[in-house]
């Protein structure tokens, strides 16, 4: 899929530190523009850590990270330039009940973007349409699904045309027969040339779309490839333990 | 035989005529119980020679009350002593919710602070004042400004030649608002009434340009500046009235009481510490993911705090806050252990030791501090109905 | 591919650990967190130290008479002097022993139950026990045949206040189970009644029932008959505190599930034996927070009854201090009486933290 060599996010000697506890040690990796990469690993291994590195939800010690050109730091202004490219979808979603869906979407294109009104009313719809939701938006996130309410939050993250959209297990708090809704949404997404990042233990998922696999334990990254020798020869012993373990299901 | 034995027993056995039997029985019993008890209680009244009815309202009172917002004298009947009573509650539970709201909203936002010293303190006053009964702290206060006041007007604590204090309390300046007053007044709420509709113009802008504009410093010049301006084009119509020592008590200014102060002191800082709690549980209870969620896309720290996470945060604290200003007033009856002249102490303290007439007098009372309940109930019920989220 | 070398851990740089760091964190982490350290650290200096000269470094102990004893700082030895009377009241001190007695037995009776772990007759002693200890201690306070009678307006301080909290506590349970009972039942006179009382008591300050049972209770009784004035107040203080209790169980009872009622029904049990085998057991553990929550109240409100004429601790230092000997005494008084029932108060509530969060880790296991 990833034709183009441009990178987008850069990552260097990322190190990063809880306390006493080093939960990411010594972190490269490159990521391209439309390239879908997919972090996989045990609990605990730092995956949704690194990933929230990224938007600088989690501050780092040691390293450098580099989103588009900007490099991240503890600047007010490099951060909402970065976090005006990239969006993230939670594993909880983080929907705001207190408001409607609609609502949901258009508060960010206009009071971050300063879109119209209108304008961002007409992209909320046609993106609420998109994911299969557009007759709720004027409900409140608590009286949808889980299903639903993660598509939306898809939605909402798409309303502010992200360069790069971080998933942060993005099925794992589903019930099972919801999963598959919200993983086509994302199929769609990777389709049409997104460049996502996401952490997952939907394996089939990252089969069908991945351009690279990456394996982390630890706080380190063990592993990467590209997806078919990523599944059919792992290399480290980890990765072969890992795999078995959920492949066996 | 045998059919009509089955008969009672399938009658006894049906859950209907039991529920009715069950419920029956019950209300013979407690008539019977009230009956039995005010029998004797009307006997026992009669044979003390004491009066029933409310005629007694209608007499002479006969005494002093110390502060009054009503006019008062030892003439007035005992059914302005009533009212008196009610209108000095009232006040005291206003004044303690607005300090205990102010105090408790600052302790309640420290306690998260990350500043460590800052939440500690916070901590330990909350932990301090709501583990010691309100009824010591009243005294206690009361006793604090009693044993520091001098006794006589001569020897007045002085403030700047403008506050004197003594036993007799606190006297200060009093601002008497002149008749052009009502103009700046009106100049004010004009103010308020153009604040409303430079937002909504700034809305509408916002909506159909994407721009928007910090309204504050337009709001500031309404209803400040506007005001301030015609106040003084008029020639500043407030004058005060300054306490002045005239032969043995001060003259002119206000007096607010020393009971008066303790029981207000006492009552905020006791019920902030709830107020304190319920503000600290507002803002813990919305998820961290909000907050996430809200920066994540974008939003300022301003903007999240204004627009995710407050709306949360008050929907949860706003209830028990309501709640604590329901206790703070009904706190407000142990004014009669310093004789500040509250509902419970001029009234269901003086008036019943001088008529007897116990119970008319006691449930008078009781129905006023209802009303207000249920009146607090009542607003409780709309601001839930509001506030609430749907589909939770 | 690519599969890399796992590296060791390595330490986190040196600003991030030790004092350094947890100073420019907690304390000085920007210049408005730098202002309002040293804004409390101000307030502190302001408070602290008179604070402390106040209540010990300047504060006499010694074995000195009122007008030895300093004025600037506490006289402590006023306390040394009336701490009998602050604890015992007017109880005479030949019998304090009987005080004394009927708290030990509080422990023995606790204790006892534990060593009969096995024994299937158990709950019956559990109940003896339970039913026999107030009437016990009751004839140990009071007296009557072979001890000799003290009557209850001697009874006072310490002892008094947590005689009115206990019986308080004890007393009012029951009746809030049943105004909780009553207040979900589905016969609607028996729903009436439970939710007048419960709202009327709620709707009105503690006082006023505590005058009403004070002044007006003595009225409902023949002529002749002379109400103890220790039993007004616990009656009126036994049916404010069943009202709250009330609504504590209620919030219990509606956290059950529906499924329970259904369950126990479908089984055929009565009514009875539906509600204390299954429903009351539940929802009195889920609300074992808020019943302690609303005990502390309780023992808050204990020093109401010094309203009504009853001697419990905070009325002892008024009266003490009308005593020619120790007259101006009261902030040493009122300090001492605020420290005693502070640490009693805050010990309850530590104790009801601990419940809360050893009762939510065992709602977590069930979970898993």
């Amino acid at each position: 899929m990833s034709s183009n060599d441009k990178q987008i996010i850069q990552i260097n000697n990322l190190n990063k530190w809880y306390g006493d506890f080093h939960a990411l040690n010594n972190i490269n990796l490159t990521v391209n523009e439309g390239e879908i990469v997919v972090i996989c690993g045990p609990s605990g291994s730092g995956k949704s850590t690194l990933i929230r590195c990224i938007n600088y939800l989690e501050k780092f010690q040691e390293g450098e990270i580099i989103v588009d050109g900007t490099s991240i730091a503890d600047d007010v202004k490099k951060i909402r330039q970065v976090r005006s490219e990239v969006s993230m979808v939670f594993q909880h979603f983080n929907l705001f009940p207190h408001l409607t869906i609609l609502d949901n979407l258009t508060l960010a294109p206009i009071w971050v973007h300063q879109n119209k009104k209108e304008d961002a009313t007409e992209r909320a719809l046609a993106l609420l349409d998109r994911v299969g939701i557009k007759d709720q938006a004027e409900k409140y996130p608590n009286q949808l699904s889980g299903g639903q309410q993660q598509r939306v939050a898809i939605a909402r993250s798409l309303c502010t045309s992200p360069k790069i959209m971080l998933f942060d297990e993005p099925t794992s708090a589903l019930d099972p027969e919801m999963i598959s809704e919200v993983l086509d949404v994302m199929v769609e997404l990777a389709k049409e040339g997104m460049t996502m990042v996401c952490v997952t233990h939907e394996m089939g998922f990252a089969k069908k779309v991945a351009d690279s696999m990456i394996f982390m334990d630890e706080g380190q990254i063990i592993e990467t490839n590209k997806p078919d020798e990523f599944f059919k020869n792992p290399e480290s012993d980890r990765l072969k333990l890992f795999l078995n373990q959920i492949l066996d299901k | 035989m045998k059919n009509k034995a089955n008969f009672l027993s399938n009658y006894l056995n049906n859950n209907e005529i039991r529920a009715f039997l069950f419920q029956a029985i019950t209300v013979v019993a407690i008539f019977y119980f009230f009956y039995a008890a005010f029998d004797n209680m009307f006997d026992n009244i009669a044979a003390r020679g004491i009066s029933t009815g409310y005629g007694f309202l209608d007499d002479e009172s006969g005494f002093n009350i110390a502060e009054s917002l009503i006019e008062y004298s030892s003439a007035s009947s005992n059914l302005t002593v009533f009212y008196v009573g009610i209108l000095n509650t009232l006040l005291v539970s206003f004044v303690g919710i607005i300090f205990a709201s102010v105090i408790g909203l600052l302790i309640g936002i420290a306690r998260l602070s990350s500043n460590w010293l800052i939440a500690k303190l916070a901590n330990g006053y909350i932990e301090l004042f709501r583990n010691i009964p309100i009824l010591l702290q009243i005294v206690f206060w009361y006793n604090i400004l009693l044993i520091n006041s001098p006794r006589s007007i001569k020897d007045s604590a002085n403030v700047l030649d403008l506050i004197f204090i003594n036993s007799r309390g606190f006297f200060m300046p009093k601002p008497i608002f002149e008749f052009e007053f009502l103009i700046v007044f009106l100049f004010f709420l004009a103010g308020l009434v153009g604040r409303f509709f430079i937002k909504k113009h700034y809305n509408k802008l916002r909506d159909e340009t994407g721009k928007s504009t910090n309204t504050f410093f337009h709001s500031l010049l309404l209803v400040v500046g506007l005001p301030l301006i015609v106040f003084f084009l008029l020639g500043s119509p407030i004058q005060f009235s300054y306490p002045e020592v005239q032969g043995f008590n001060f003259a002119g200014g206000m007096n607010l009481s020393l009971e008066f102060i303790a029981l207000a002191l006492a009552l905020s800082i006791y019920t902030a510490t709830y107020i304190a709690e319920a503000v600290r549980a507002g803002i813990e209870s919305v998820n961290i993911g909000q907050k996430e969620a809200a920066y994540s896309l974008g939003l300022t720290k301003t903007q999240s705090l204004k627009m995710v996470i407050l709306p949360q945060a008050l929907r949860v604290a706003i209830p028990p806050i309501i709640n604590q200003y329901l206790n703070l007033t009904k706190n407000s009856s142990l004014a009669t252990a310093i004789a500040y002249p509250d509902l419970v102490g001029t009234f269901a303290g003086t008036v019943l030791n001088q008529v007897g007439q116990a119970i008319e007098i006691i449930i008078m009372t009781m129905l006023v501090y209802l009303a207000i309940s249920l009146f607090i109930s009542f607003v409780l019920n709309v601001v839930n109905a509001k506030l609430s989220i749907k589909g939770r | 591919m690519a599969t890399y070398e796992l590296k060791n851990k390595k330490n986190p740089p040196i600003s991030e650990i030790g004092v350094i760091k947890w100073l420019h964190e907690n304390l000085f982490s920007s210049l408005f967190n730098s202002i309002l350290t040293l804004f409390a650290l101000y307030l502190l200096y302001l408070i602290i130290p008179p604070l402390a000269d106040w209540l010990y470094f300047g504060a006499e102990f010694g074995n000195v008479t009122n007008d030895q004893c300093t004025r600037e700082a506490a006289c402590w030895t006023y306390i040394g002097k009336k701490i009998n009377l602050y604890i015992y009241g007017f109880y005479p001190e030949e019998h304090y022993w009987r005080i004394h007695l009927t708290f030990a037995l509080v422990a023995v009776f606790s204790f006892i139950p534990r060593l009969f772990k096995n024994n299937p007759h158990r709950f019956k002693l559990i109940a003896f026990l339970f039913i026999s200890y107030p009437i016990l201690a009751f004839y140990l306070l009071y007296g009557g045949i072979g001890l000799e009678v003290v009557e209850t307006h001697k009874w006072g301080g310490l002892t008094l206040t947590i005689i009115i909290a206990a019986v308080g506590i004890v007393a009012s349970f029951p009746i809030g189970i049943l105004m909780a009972l009553g207040r979900q039942s589905k016969m609607k006179v028996i729903r009436f009644f439970s939710v007048l009382y419960i709202e009327f008591i709620r709707g009105v300050p503690l006082i006023t029932i505590l005058f009403m049972a004070s002044v007006v209770l003595p009225l409902f009784f023949s002529e002749g008959i002379d109400v103890d004035k220790l039993l007004r107040a616990l009656i009126g203080i036994t049916l404010f505190q069943a009202a709250y209790i009330a609504e504590v169980i209620r919030g219990g009872l509606q956290a059950i599930p529906r499924g329970q009622y259904e369950a126990a029904d479908a089984m055929g049990l009565s009514f009875f034996q539906k509600t204390s085998l299954i429903i009351l057991p539940q929802a009195l553990k889920i609300s074992i927070p808020n019943i302690v929550g609303s005990f502390i109240s309780l023992f808050k409100d204990t020093t109401l009854v010094l309203i009504i004429g009853l001697f419990d601790m905070l009325a002892i230092v008024g009266l003490s201090t009308s005593d020619v000997n120790w007259l101006g005494r009261e902030t040493e008084g009122y300090v001492f009486v605020a420290f005693v029932l502070w640490i009693i108060l805050y010990s309850m509530s530590k104790y009801s933290k601990n419940i809360e969060k050893r009762y939510n880790t065992e709602l977590d296991k069930e979970k898993l």
